[in-house]
């Protein structure tokens, strides 16, 4: 007997098994016990129901539920729970989904129309193709992010529905404001791209900028609400004259309004909207990037492959552009979450919330060293590239340096033989490495050598024909190195001042290395207009691992915005408004490190499972047409064929 | 010398000049970079660093270094070119013998020494600094500690002999109740220390006084153990709240003093 027959037997019996037990069980229960009294017999013979003593049960307690239904007044639900994940996952996970697809959203609009008008003012026709070509991915993005927006707003509406109630009685005259906006929004943006090439430049372009202005005013609107939640409140006059304004509260005690405009402009209102503009347009950059790497990676052609490594390199640009000024538009959101509530400051720098810091340093590291390695593979594409290769391993040993002293913890996570042989949770010699003025001093130098590996990038193989090269090379290098020397001698001097003194030297630091890009920027200008080039650059001869990096470099940008989302939505902790509401639900409770980062890893997945979607349908346009496969079945017939 | 362990130092730099001299190959400067600064994390300082921040030093070291060998293709033929000579040449059989059992014996080993470490209680999960309330009142005034600070650490320079008073006040308070506990040098080592946990506060350490504003220190004196928001849990601190004992005057004094002591400037306001 072959296996084939013992399995096909196996399954029989299975299947009859199966049927045998249903039917079993029908018998036991049609043949159940029935009385057998003369009063049944009796109803039988009129015609009325039987019932056994078990039907009878059942219908008492039917009976008993409709009764109890019916008696039961309307009450309104405070919370609503979803089985095994729980109600606060579930809104967390969509939030964030709604606010990745949205952030896309609103960031590509804005490098779409500044490449369109670098093609306008340079009359280029290859910029407006790059900015179709990112706004091809709009149409289904802007799809998802309603989407998902319906499915957080339905979330929220079922499973906190008190609390939602309650942000309606605070917001509700945003509420239209906001609608009408989407509406002009949708109207800008099907219009910006489906008029590509129909109308003419200026048109065109107006459009893209009122598709801006309409994204960012959306944008402001929705985080009102959100930074209400955190802090409501905002500041009012001086008038104890200790110098620190007061705290107005946008409400009172109990939660009742006292002025939408206090509620609306709160103290983390404005570091939210500054801090998400850069954040969406570095992280809009990465994903547009990580677009152009999965084309590459499937291109066929070297026409298609060189204008998606073009296309992979100006999104990476831009995305590394509007991140280096991020760390500071952090600061200041952390800075007036601290002057809004100590606790709160405290609860993220030096509490539970802490240890996710260290996280962020190590992402923020990672995204340094993937921008870094991206540009140095980059010199492959230039003929006579080999020159500047030395100068990597350098770049590398302070990029790497920098980025241990950024992930090194004040407390470290340590047991107890450690604890006990450090004589507390702080190692004598590293925990200086993690303090303030080390962690100052290593993102500034880390800015720099990012600067410094761009410049080596656009240099290679180029020759300046400047008549002054060597004077204005001299010049770059001394405001480089006095940058750089600045920067560590505040660092180092920081120790041996007050605390007061050190907070102040962060300015300078951060002055002095903006002041060496712009300096340098202005000299590089001229210094290679019209260079020689020893070759041409060849763009599409990337090794496929640099597209790796710059997935890698988008994948941790979007893992980073998860958990710092989650930072700064965690911190109000048991609190829907802080101070105010209180969170009385099961899930009240501040999670674990471990399960939040274990929530965004699975957003992050999902995000990119649904990115891939958006990937493959924006990528249908550029297919050729299904088209019927002529089939010779002798009788002329044609049979339909699969797309080509 | 820097609390660093000297002999490890200069064996490891003995070997790195070695290298130099013999102008060693890109793999080796490699194998050297990560074996020399694992054995640097592990016995290169007198107090071993942390296994937790030992591990995060060498998962950068070890991105840095993939970085390195493929930031370029004539890099990474260089950098493989030795691997695929020990594979390929028959002259090395040896050699990659030697390597087939030498790995999985290192992945045995490190299987064996990750089941065989010593049993120990679970690390001290306690928040070191609860977060403080947003007010605090203490004999009936209350202050906001956001922007609360000292009220006597401005005659630091306004008044010299005045803020010497209020310091000598405090050391008198210091040594009449908080010496017991948290040592007469501070160190957080008093005669009751070794009977308490959690143990009490080193003023001594960098990361306690000059982390936190002195409000925070003024809250951890009156308010105590018994004020220890949840945070501050599972195990509540012995210290007493001070309120009920001191007036607030000496709880301003001796907070100024521990500072004077110990060198150090409250953390400023607004300071991360």
């Amino acid at each position: 007997m072959n296996r084939n027959r013992i399995l096909f037997g196996i399954g029989v019996l299975a299947f009859v098994s199966v049927i045998v037990t249903v039917r079993l069980g029908g018998f036991l229960v049609d043949n159940e016990y029935r009385q057998p009294d003369r009063q049944v017999a009796a109803q039988e013979e009129q015609g009325e129901a039987e019932l056994t003593p078990r039907q009878q049960g059942i219908a008492d307690e039917q009976a008993a539920d409709e009764a109890e239904a019916r008696a039961r007044p309307y009450e309104e639900a405070e919370y609503r729970a979803v089985p095994f994940v729980g109600s606060r996952v579930t809104v967390w996970v969509l939030a964030q989904l709604h606010l990745l697809f949205a952030a896309f959203v609103l960031a590509v609009p804005l490098f779409a129309f500044i490449i369109e008008f670098v093609g306008y003012v340079k009359k280029e026709e290859r910029y407006n193709k790059l900015a179709y070509e990112f706004t091809k991915l709009l149409s289904v993005s802007f799809s998802m992010t309603a989407t998902f927006g319906a499915f957080l707003t339905f979330g929220l509406i079922i499973l906190y529905p008190k609390f939602t109630n309650y942000l309606m009685h605070i917001f509700s005259p945003t509420f239209l404001p906001y609608v009408l906006l989407f509406f002009l929004e949708a109207l800008f943006l099907y219009s910006y791209y489906y008029g590509w090439g129909k109308f003419g430049p200026k048109m065109h372009l107006f459009l893209g900028f009122m598709l801006n202005i309409v994204g960012t005013a959306i944008m402001f609107i929705a985080n009102a609400w959100l930074t209400f939640m955190m802090s409501p409140g905002t500041r009012g006059a001086d008038e104890n004259g200790d110098g620190v304004p007061d705290f107005v509260s946008a409400v009172s005690e109990s939660g009742a309004l006292l002025s939408l405009r206090d509620a609306f402009f709160n103290y983390t209102w404005m570091p939210i909207n500054i801090h998400r503009i850069i954040a969406n347009v570095a992280f809009g950059g990465s994903i547009a990037a990580a677009y152009a790497a999965f084309r590459y990676l499937q291109a066929k052609t070297d026409e298609e492959k060189a204008h998606f490594d073009w296309m992979g390199y100006v999104g990476n640009f831009v995305a590394i552009i509007a991140f280096l000024p991020l760390p500071f538009a952090g600061y200041y959101l952390a800075a007036e979450i601290y002057a809004f509530s100590q606790t709160l400051g405290i609860q993220m720098m030096g509490g539970t919330f802490s240890w996710l810091f260290v996280i962020q340093a190590a992402l923020i590291g990672n995204l340094f060293l993937g921008a870094n390695y991206y540009l140095w593979l980059g010199m492959g594409r230039m003929e006579g590239g080999v020159h500047f290769q030395k100068f990597i391993k350098w770049l590398l040993i302070a990029i790497a340096l920098c980025f241990a002293v950024w992930a090194t913890p004040r407390y470290a996570i340590s047991s107890v033989s450690e604890i006990a042989a450090m004589g507390g949770s702080s190692h004598p010699q590293l925990s200086y490495l993690g303090q303030m003025s080390a962690k100052n001093t290593a993102v500034n130098i880390l800015i720099l050598s990012t600067y410094m590996s761009f410049l080596l990038y656009r240099r290679t193989g180029r020759q300046s024909i400047h008549p002054h090269r060597d004077l204005l090379t001299r010049a770059q290098a001394i405001v480089f190195s006095s940058a750089a020397a600045l920067v560590i001698f505040y660092g180092v001097y920081g120790y041996y001042v007050d605390a007061a003194t050190r907070i102040r030297f962060a300015i300078p630091q951060v002055y002095s290395v903006l002041a060496a890009l712009v300096v340098i920027t202005v000299i590089d200008l001229p210094l290679y207009r019209n260079a020689a080039q020893s070759g041409e650059t060849k763009w599409g001869k990337m090794p496929a691992v640099s597209q790796y990096a710059l997935i890698f470099i988008a994948l941790s940008f979007t893992w980073l915005m998860g958990l710092m989302g989650y930072v700064r939505s965690g911190l109000r902790q048991e609190w829907h408004v802080y101070g105010v509401i209180l969170d009385t639900s099961p899930d009240a409770y501040t999670p674990t490190l471990g399960f939040a980062t274990q929530v965004v890893s699975v957003t992050v997945l999902i995000f990119f499972g649904l990115l891939g979607v958006v990937f493959w349908l924006s990528s249908l346009g550029g297919k050729k047409d299904w088209e019927p496969k002529p089939v010779a079945d002798g009788g002329g017939r044609l049979e339909g064929g699969q797309a080509a | 010398m820097w609390g660093l362990n000297l002999p490890v130092v200069l064996v490891l730099a003995a070997i790195g000049g070695l290298l130099v001299w013999r102008r060693a190959h890109t793999l080796a400067w490699l194998l050297y970079s990560l074996v020399g600064l694992w054995a640097f994390f592990k016995f290169g300082f007198v107090v071993p660093i942390p296994q937790s921040v030992a591990t995060i030093y060498l998962a950068i070291t070890v991105l840095a270094l993939v970085a390195y060998a493929s930031s370029g293709r004539e890099r990474l033929a260089e950098t493989v070119q030795p691997i695929k000579r020990l594979i390929l040449e028959p002259r090395h059989r040896l050699a990659l013998a030697g390597l087939l059992v030498a790995l999985p014996g290192l992945a045995a080993y490190n299987a064996y020494a990750d089941l065989t470490m010593p049993l120990e209680a679970p690390g001290f999960g306690r928040e070191i600094h609860p977060p403080p309330p947003n007010e605090l009142t203490v004999h009936d005034e209350t202050i906001d500690m956001a922007t609360a600070e000292n009220p006597y650490l401005h005659y630091k320079h306004d008044d010299p002999e005045l803020y010497g008073k209020h310091v000598e006040n405090g050391r008198r308070v210091y040594y009449e109740n908080c010496f017991w506990c948290h040592g007469d040098g501070m160190g957080g080592d008093g005669m009751f220390a070794h009977g308490l946990n959690p143990v009490p506060s080193n003023f001594n350490d960098v990361g306690t006084l000059p982390a936190l504003q002195s409000s925070f220190v003024h809250w951890r004196i009156a308010k105590g153990g018994p004020g220890m928001p949840a945070g501050g849990t599972p195990w509540d601190s012995a210290m007493p709240a001070w309120e009920k004992f001191l007036t607030t005057e000496e709880m301003w004094d001796v907070n100024l003093f521990i500072y004077d002591f110990n060198g150090y400037e409250p953390r400023a306001l607004g300071q991360h």
